[in-house]
C-alpha cells in the first residue's frame, strides 16, 4: 500500500507544476500588456499599473515570473486586490461560510443519497426504484441555478417554511435550502451510484454465503452489503468536497451568501481580475489535494487496490 | 458477444427474437452494432421523444423567425411601459423588466445554446478524439507524454477553469465561451477514446487488418475507430446537454455570453433581481433550460442503452 501512496503522491507534482503552469500562462502570457489587463479599467491609472508589474515582476524573463508565482502559492500569496489587499485574507476570512455550506451538502448528500440508493437497490424495477431513477434524472437535468429559484419561490415565499435568502441569524436553519441547491446534482449521482454499486454486492459470493448460512435479511443487507457498497460512494463523496467549492460560487450568489463563492462571484462580476485569478487558483489547488487524498483513502479502504 | 451472434445470418435462425426478424425483414447490412442500435432506438419512446424536442429546438435556432413576428434587436422591440407585464393571450410569456417580449427573447436565444453547445462537442471530440487514437494506438512514450498532458486540463474542474479563462479573455460571445469549454473538457474524450482503442488494437481483425498489408492510417481509421467510436458517442450526447447549462450558468454569473448577445443564462441573471416580484421573466428560460438538457440528456441515456445491451 505505502508503495501505491508514494507513487500517488509523485504523480501529483506534474500535475500541480501543468496546473499552476497554464493558470499563469493564461492569465499573465496575453498578447498586450498583462500589468494594464490586471488594473481592469479601460483607462487605468499609470501608477498602478507600474506597481502591478513591479508586483508581478513582468519586466523579469518568463522563468523567474512563474517562479516567484509559484513561490507565493506555496506561501500563500495569491496576489493582491487593486487596492492592495490581501486576496489569501479575503478567502481566509469569507470560507467558514463556504465551509458550513459545503458541509451541509454533504451531510444531505451522504444521508439522503445513500438512504435512498438502498431503497432503489432493494426494490429492485419496483415502483420506488423508478422513482428514484426518475427524480435523479430530473436532479442532473434542472440547472442549479434553475432548482434554486424554484426552491425560493416555493419553500421560501409560498409555503414560508424556509428562510427566502441566507441570514446569518438564522443559524443553522439558514443553510438549509442553500446546501440542498448545491447538494442536488452530486445528490443524484451519489443515489445512482449507491444504488448500482449495491445492486452488484448483492450479487457477489459472500453475499449468497451470507444467505446461505441463514443469516436475517437486514445482516446480510446492512453487514456485507452496505457496508462494501460504500466504498466507492465515499471516495464520490470526498472528491465531491472540492467540487462543491466551486458550485458554491452559483449558490452563494443565489442567496446572497457572504462566503468564497459569493465573493469570487462579486469579482467576477466587478471585473477584480486579481481577486478571481487568486481564488480560483486557490480554489483549483484545494480541488485537486482533495482528490489526491480521496485517492489515498480508497487505498486504505479497499486493500486490492494496491496490486495495481 | 451478442451482437457476433446475431450478426451472423446462419445464427440467427437459433435465437430469434422480434428484432432480429425486424432486421431480417429489412434485407441489406443485417445487424451490426449500428443497425442493431438504430433499431433498439426507433423503438425508444424516450428516444423518439427528446429526439422531436431536439429537432425543434434545432429549428428555433436555425430559423427563429418562424416562430416569432419580432426580432428583440428591433428598434422598439423593447417598450419600457411593458415592463413586467404579466402573460397574456397576445404575449404568452409576458414582458421583462425593460419591456422586452419574453417569448421573442426566449426563441431567439435558443440559437447561442445550441451554437455553444454543438461547436463545444465538435471541438472536443476533434481534439480528444484525435489524441486519443494517437496515444492509444502508438503507447510508449507518446501515450505518456499525451496522457500526463491530459492530467493537467483534467485536473481543473470546467466551471472553475472557465471562469478564470473567461475573467480574462473577456470577449462576451459564443465562440469564445465554446472554445474555452472545450480546452477544459477535452481530456474525458481522450481518455474514452484511448481505452476504447487500447481495447481494440489487439482484436483478430486488426492484426488480420495489419497482416494484409493495412498501413496504420487506414488500419486505425477503417478498422479500429468504428469499432472504438460507441462510447465516445454516448458521452458526446449527453455532454451536449451539460456544456448548454454549462454555458447558461457562466452566462448567469456574467462572464459567458454578454449583453448585447442573448441567452437563457442572462435571461435569468437579469430577472433573479426582481423574481419575487415578477417570477415570468426568470420561469420560462428556466423552463426551455431544462428542457434542453432534459433531451440531450435522455437521448444519450437511451443511444447508450442502444450501443451496449450488456448494460441493461
Amino acid at each position: 500500500m505505502y508503495r501505491y501512496l508514494a507513487r500517488r503522491l509523485l504523480q501529483a507534482i506534474p500535475v500541480l507544476i501543468g496546473t499552476t503552469l497554464l493558470i499563469y500562462l493564461m492569465v499573465y502570457l496575453l498578447p498586450g500588456d498583462p500589468a494594464r489587463a490586471l488594473a481592469g479599467d479601460r483607462r487605468s491609472d499609470p501608477v498602478v499599473v507600474d506597481m502591478l508589474r513591479e508586483k508581478y515582476h513582468f519586466n523579469d524573463p518568463f522563468l523567474v515570473q512563474y517562479w516567484h508565482y509559484i513561490t507565493g502559492i506555496v506561501q500563500g500569496d495569491f496576489g493582491t486586490t487593486v487596492r492592495g489587499r490581501d486576496v489569501g485574507e479575503i478567502m481566509a476570512e469569507r470560507f467558514p461560510w463556504t465551509i458550513n455550506l459545503a458541509l451541509t451538502a454533504i451531510v444531505i448528500e451522504a444521508a439522503v443519497g445513500v438512504v435512498a440508493g438502498i431503497m432503489a437497490a432493494l426494490r429492485r424495477g419496483k415502483f420506488f426504484d423508478n422513482l428514484v431513477l426518475i427524480a435523479t434524472l430530473m436532479m442532473i437535468s434542472i440547472p442549479t441555478f434553475v432548482t434554486g429559484f424554484i426552491l425560493q419561490l416555493l419553500v421560501g415565499v409560498e409555503w414560508q417554511v424556509l428562510p427566502v435568502s441566507f441570514n446569518e441569524a438564522d443559524g443553522f436553519k439558514a443553510y438549509i435550502l442553500p446546501g440542498y441547491v448545491l447538494a442536488s446534482l452530486s445528490l443524484a449521482y451519489v443515489t445512482r451510484l449507491m444504488r448500482t454499486s449495491l445492486v452488484e454486492t448483492m450479487r457477489s459470493d459472500y453475499v449468497r454465503t451470507a444467505v446461505a448460512k441463514g443469516l436475517p435479511q437486514q445482516r446480510v443487507v446492512l453487514r456485507h452489503g452496505v457496508r462494501n457498497a460504500l466504498i466507492p460512494v465515499i471516495t464520490f463523496l470526498g472528491a465531491d468536497l472540492g467540487a462543491l467549492m466551486g458550485g458554491a460560487i452559483i449558490t452563494e450568489r443565489i442567496f446572497n451568501i457572504p462566503g468564497v463563492g459569493g465573493q469570487l462571484a462579486q469579482s467576477v462580476y466587478l471585473r477584480e481580475r486579481p481577486v478571481v485569478v487568486g481564488m480560483v487558483t486557490a480554489l483549483v489547488l484545494i480541488y485537486i489535494v482533495a482528490n489526491l487524498l480521496v485517492d489515498m483513502l480508497y487505498a486504505v479502504l479497499d486493500p486490492r487496490i494496491r496490486y495495481e | 458477444m451478442s451482437e457476433i451472434a446475431k450478426s451472423d445470418p446462419n445464427q440467427s435462425t437459433e435465437a430469434v427474437s422480434a428484432a432480429d426478424i425486424e432486421i431480417g425483414a429489412m434485407g441489406q447490412r443485417v445487424g451490426s452494432l449500428w443497425t442493431d442500435a438504430w433499431y433498439d432506438l426507433r423503438r425508444r419512446k424516450l428516444f423518439i421523444g427528446s429526439a422531436v424536442v431536439i429537432f425543434i429546438l434545432l429549428l428555433f435556432s436555425a430559423f427563429p423567425q418562424l416562430f416569432t413576428d419580432h426580432n428583440p434587436r428591433d428598434a422598439g422591440a423593447c417598450q419600457l411601459m411593458n415592463s413586467l407585464k404579466e402573460p397574456s393571450s397576445s404575449h404568452w410569456f409576458g414582458y421583462d423588466v425593460q419591456g422586452c417580449d419574453v417569448y421573442t427573447k426566449v426563441i431567439w436565444s435558443t440559437r447561442n445554446s445550441i451554437v455553444v453547445g454543438f461547436s463545444t462537442v465538435i471541438m472536443v471530440t476533434l481534439v480528444g478524439g484525435t489524441l486519443g487514437l494517437v496515444a492509444g494506438y502508438s503507447g510508449g512514450w507518446i501515450d505518456g507524454l499525451l496522457s500526463r498532458f491530459a492530467d493537467i486540463f483534467f485536473a481543473i474542474p470546467l466551471m472553475l477553469g472557465a471562469i478564470l479563462a473567461l475573467a480574462v479573455f473577456d470577449t462576451g460571445d459564443a465562440f469564445t465561451v465554446a472554445l474555452i469549454m472545450a480546452a477544459l473538457a477535452w481530456p474525458k474524450i481522450f481518455r474514452l477514446m484511448r481505452g476504447a482503442v487500447i481495447a481494440n488494437k489487439h482484436n483478430d481483425y486488426v492484426v488480420a487488418a495489419r497482416a494484409l498489408g493495412g498501413g496504420t492510417f487506414r488500419v486505425t481509421v477503417r478498422h479500429i475507430l468504428p469499432n472504438a467510436i460507441a462510447p465516445v458517442l454516448v458521452y458526446v450526447t449527453i455532454s451536449l446537454g451539460e456544456f448548454i447549462a454549462a454555458e447558461a450558468a457562466l452566462s448567469y454569473l456574467g462572464v459567458g455570453i454578454q449583453p448585447p448577445g442573448i441567452s437563457w443564462g442572462l435571461m435569468i441573471s437579469d430577472a433573479q433581481e426582481r423574481f419575487l416580484l415578477a417570477s415570468h421573466p426568470l420561469l420560462f428560460p428556466s423552463l426551455f433550460l431544462s428542457v434542453t438538457v432534459l433531451s440531450f440528456i435522455l437521448m444519450g441515456d437511451a443511444v447508450r442503452d442502444a450501443l451496449d445491451p450488456k448494460s441493461r
